[in-house]
């Protein structure tokens, strides 16, 4: 309103050329930030050789393209082995992605109602606590982290993976903040009709937390989804690794796999695309949660 | 009859309203003290010891000594910091700007560049930074390189130089997280009360003069959050390195960088008390210039009102 106040004042002429600029910028911006991802989908349609060859430029010669890496991926022409393999890394992936938010979602779910719908002494202290995990970076804790694993004999585990980062600090602070603002007297109300602490819980307040888990949900997929360094380090053996991990492996110099290589990464997009454009309006609301207070 | 009494009394202490709450951060307390409190203790201890297969040896300040005059290091420090500097000013001015620019009315279809401004995110490292690998291609059929042929110039090996290295590295990094921070800034944006910028416009301010006095000062809190995470960010980079030159090493150590020298002695050399050393500094570089950001921002201040 307030802006459309000034428009008037600039007068219409002169509004629509501005209008006509501005989205013509964001135009050749996304055009640009497109650009990369474009350049890569254009080139799984030709052999993955010819790209570690010349390098990704935009070749739009419609002529030299084929689907055989897509075939090839998923299992034709030869390719049953590397599609078998690819596969795998593809399942492994889910798997480690539904486990890690469905356990990070019910338990920081837990320790934020705790920490929003109770009064008690160490309240403050603990979020505190919450807060102070964020300030050091994980990368620092990586490798005493490595070797707590190792000697916790979860190395090679998915336990290993999901463990130390299920209390994700992130994750209870946006259920708390969105907690606080939820009325406490159904509480009181669930009291009376005779329910414990714990099916007030989850009965009661975990239905009408539903958005905040969404959001949540999303958010921690994509992350697990994406998430290299710290599985790369805990998974050994071949049959557990994930996508990342996998598609990385593909790298080598001496690798010959580069049409799966390439046809797989644009593939392995593609569900968190999906969902991306699905669910935009909750991993928005999860992710700038804490831009806004601060 | 005893036990079913020990029992009651035991439910009647789990469920009670006093008790809750703590079975409740229970978890947290459990993960902060496994997974923090032990990790954070051990990475101090291992940084004044030698680990050797048959056991850890105390050796003081040695690995602390032994980085300072360590070549490699200060390379990694450098690359660091300087990197986490430029994302500083590439990665929070523009991206305001493009989120007041979007927030203004003035561009249509706005969600639409916005969805397209965020999908790099969306896109794991191993592909963006192999991407961006094969676009700065030190062949002449790479992108980058016939970008350069059509200016004229011969091609270059952009990887394995300044500064176009260091362009490259800055490149997906702008990439991967201009969408990001305008998000950032767009949320804080549609916080700011519209009466505002009507009160602001019986004034008389010119755009320029609601920008500078009224929405830069609204969204301060977004702005140092955004600036505490690209500082932490920054400082703590390594995947896009790792990524872009496949692999741990760079010609001349171009792209190592602090996090990057951690795994090399740590991972791959197995020297844990050298690399404990290492990550040690990295956290309190991270620690002094993000108060230094905090005081000088005066967000302490504001809490104590």
């Amino acid at each position: 309103m307030a802006k459309n106040n000034e428009s008037k004042k600039i007068g219409g002429a002169k509004r629509s050329i501005l209008s006509v600029l501005a989205t013509a910028f964001f135009v050749i911006l996304s055009a640009l930030i497109a650009f990369p991802l474009f350049a890569g989908l254009l080139a799984s349609f030709r052999p993955g050789r010819e790209l570690i060859r010349k390098g990704l430029s935009i070749d739009l010669d419609f002529s030299t393209m084929t689907f055989d890496n897509y075939i090839y991926l998923f299992g034709g022409k030869g390719g049953q082995e590397d599609s078998a393999k690819y596969f795998m890394w593809f399942r492994n992936s889910l798997f480690l992605t539904f486990i890690t938010v469905a356990g990070t979602l019910l338990i920081c779910y837990f320790i934020a109602y705790g920490l929003s719908m109770y009064d008690f002494r160490f309240k403050n202290f603990l979020f505190f606590l919450v807060i102070a995990t964020m300030m050091v970076p994980f990368e620092i804790l990586m490798l005493p982290l490595y070797q707590e694993i190792i000697s916790f004999k979860l190395i090679d585990s998915t336990w290993g993976v999901i463990l130390p980062g299920l209390c994700a600090a992130g994750t209870i602070f946006f259920f708390r903040q969105y907690m606080l603002g939820l009325p406490k007297e159904l509480l009181d109300a669930g009291r009376i009709d005779g329910a414990n602490e714990y099916r007030i819980c989850v009965q009661i307040m975990m239905p009408i937390t539903k958005p905040a888990f969404a959001s949540m949900a999303i958010l921690s997929a994509m992350g697990s989804w994406n998430n290299l360094l710290w599985p790369m380090l805990v998974y050994r053996s071949a049959a557990k690794f994930t996508l990342p991990i996998g598609l990385n492996t593909l790298l080598t110099p001496y690798g010959n796999n580069y049409d799966v290589l390439i046809a797989g990464s644009m593939f392995s997009i593609l569900p968190v695309l999906i969902v991306f454009l699905v669910f935009q309006k909750y991993l928005i609301d999860g992710m700038t949660a804490g831009a806004v207070k601060g | 009859m005893e036990k079913n009494k020990q029992g009651n009394a035991f439910a009647k202490f789990i469920y009670s309203q006093k008790t809750a709450p703590y079975v409740f951060v229970l978890p947290f307390i459990l993960s902060f003290c496994i997974f923090w409190v032990y990790p954070m203790i051990s990475t101090i201890t291992m940084s004044f010891q030698d680990i050797k297969p048959g056991g850890a040896e105390w050796v003081g300040f040695n690995n602390y000594a032994k980085l300072a005059k360590d070549a490699v290091f200060h390379q990694a420090v450098f690359n660091s910091i300087m990197y986490m500097l430029l994302t500083l000013v590439l990665l929070l001015p523009f991206p305001m700007l493009w989120a007041v620019l979007i927030d203004s009315n003035l561009v249509k279809a706005k969600g639409v560049w916005k969805a397209v401004l965020y999908v790099p995110a969306l896109t794991s490292v191993v592909i963006s930074g192999t991407l961006f690998r094969l676009m700065f291609s030190e062949y002449k059929t790479g992108f980058m390189n016939q970008v350069l042929d059509f200016f004229g110039h011969p091609a270059i090996k952009w990887l394995k130089m300044y500064p176009s290295a260091y362009f490259a590295l800055l490149l997906l990094c702008c990439w991967r997280w201009t969408g990001v921070n305008m998000l950032y800034f767009l949320s804080g944006l549609k916080g700011i009360d519209a009466a505002l910028y009507e009160s602001a416009d019986i004034d008389g301010a010119t755009s320029w003069q609601k920008f500078c006095y009224v929405t830069i000062p609204l969204l301060k809190p977004t702005i140092i959050y955004v600036l505490t995470i690209s500082i932490y960010a920054g400082l703590a980079m390594f995947l896009e390195s790792f990524m872009l030159w496949a692999g741990n090493s760079s010609p001349n150590n171009i792209g190592l960088t602090i996090v990057g020298y951690l795994y090399k002695r740590g991972i791959e050399k197995n020297q844990m008390g050298y690399a404990s050393a290492v990550g040690l500094v990295l956290l309190v570089v991270a620690l002094i210039i993000n108060m230094a950001q905090l005081v000088a921002t005066g967000t302490f201040k504001k809490e104590e009102r």
